[in-house]
């Protein structure tokens, strides 16, 4: 990582220039780095556009809303992993509340639905505070369904439940893995700030 | 990082049982400049607060003093509604009946949008209410009512003593809404025509924001003229 920035601070003694692909995709520096072109400037932009698409497909499918986009415009450089820090607590939240909810269905004498709507409108809160709509609207027809007593109705709102939330958590991963790959390919890029 | 709050910024005081929740408002504040601490709970709140029945303290004072529970002057208290045990409104009640606590704008925060529920909130002297999930364009209408409510504690130190007799007056009365001599209610209705809350209704450019507050704007009587409401759907 020293080699990488030193040979970028180097480069801004010549003066303002910004970061275009030319200067960082030389054969010599990537000797020097020792790293894959892939990596250097080129890598950046098309994990960029990577994760756009990635976001753009999610919007379009409804399973984020701008709430996301909200989540995001509170990180920045004080707080450069806000996004993934409430999204892991969301993560570790909602998997206790399926479990929660699971273990309450189970049992045949079940008949705390008031139970089940706690958790349910604490499922709701959250994945609405974090834009996860479609995991949201399910657990809306899960509570219409337990404010009806209907446990059928509720079997069957947890199964779709689980299978977005599954969906949502898979494709958050994969932003996330992207979002780290940019990270580290933007740092070659970059050389420190203040 | 300092406990100390200083004149320059404004601390509030976050209460909300989700932890995502307090995240998030804790990052709206931060962004906007404003000193957060987050509680989880009403109690927990009012313990903060340095809440005792009969304290007679002014809470707008600096107070460094260890004998004081109270270490940093709170500006501003959001809290969400719905919380096992104490609710909002439950928190919201014991800071308007406290002497030492009730000059503390308070804001209640929810996931639901039931009039009723808002109407009685404000009622109750809640200063807005706002619908989760709350953005950084709610928190942007936080500031005057920090702002007034520290420029009237530095225009009004009398009137705090006058406040202070009829405490147990004010305890009794169940319905703020009763004629009361308190200067505390002629502010609030002259927010009604201030020019400083034209500018905070125009920056709800956000749409989805208008149509949730349209929705509690038809459960309240033609009357309310509080700018929150009406400036909001004049759009």
């Amino acid at each position: 990582m020293r080699d990488i920035r030193r040979s970028g601070r180097r480069d801004s003694t010549r003066g303002e220039r910004k970061y275009g692909l030319f200067q960082v995709i030389s054969p010599s520096r990537s000797a020097k780095t020792g790293l894959p072109l892939w990596l250097l400037g080129l890598g950046v932009d098309r994990l960029r556009t990577d994760m756009s698409r990635l976001l753009a497909l999610l919007f379009h499918q409804g399973v984020l809303d701008e709430q996301f986009l909200q989540l995001q415009q509170l990180q920045d450089e004080s707080c450069p992993n806000f996004v993934s820090e409430v999204i892991n607590i969301y993560f570790h939240e909602s998997e206790k509340l399926l479990r929660n909810l699971r273990g309450l269905l189970s049992d045949r004498e079940f008949s705390d639905y008031k139970k089940m709507g706690i958790h349910l409108n604490q499922f709701m809160g959250s994945s609405s505070s974090i834009g996860a709509k479609r995991v949201r609207n399910v657990c809306v027809a899960f509570r219409a369904a337990s404010e009806q007593n209907n446990r059928a109705g509720c079997l069957r709102a947890l199964e779709l439940l689980e299978h977005e939330y599954c969906y949502l958590k898979n494709k958050l991963h994969e932003f996330f893995q992207i979002e780290q790959q940019r990270v580290l390919a933007a740092g070659v890029r970059y050389p420190i700030q203040n | 990082m300092g406990s100390i709050a200083t004149e320059s910024q404004f601390h509030v005081l976050a209460v909300d049982d989700s932890l995502i929740d307090r995240k998030l408002i804790e990052r709206l504040l931060k962004t906007s400049s404003y000193q957060v601490t987050t509680v989880d709970s009403g109690s927990k709140a009012l313990e903060f607060l340095g809440f005792h029945e009969d304290h007679q303290n002014n809470p707008n004072q600096l107070s460094v003093s260890p004998n004081n529970h109270q270490e940093m002057e709170v500006n501003l208290i959001i809290t969400d509604y719905c919380m096992p045990g104490m609710t909002g409104y439950d928190l919201l009640k014991k800071i308007k009946e406290s002497s030492s606590l009730r000059n503390i704008p308070v804001v209640i925060m929810s996931s639901e949008n039931v009039p009723s529920r808002i109407r009685r909130c404000l009622e109750e002297g809640a200063e807005e209410f706002f619908l989760k999930p709350v953005q950084l364009s709610d928190v942007s209408r936080l500031r005057p009512h920090m702002m007034k409510a520290k420029y009237k504690d530095h225009q009004e130190p009398q009137k705090q003593q006058v406040e202070e007799k009829s405490e147990v007056e004010m305890i009794i009365q169940s319905q703020r809404q009763e004629e009361d001599e308190s200067p505390q209610e002629q502010p609030r209705q002259e927010e009604d025509e201030s020019p400083q809350e034209q500018p905070q209704q125009q920056q709800q450019a956000q749409g989805s924001n208008n149509n949730k507050r349209k929705a509690l704007e038809e459960g309240l009587s033609p009357d309310r003229t509080r700018p929150r409401y009406s400036g909001l759907t004049v759009v």
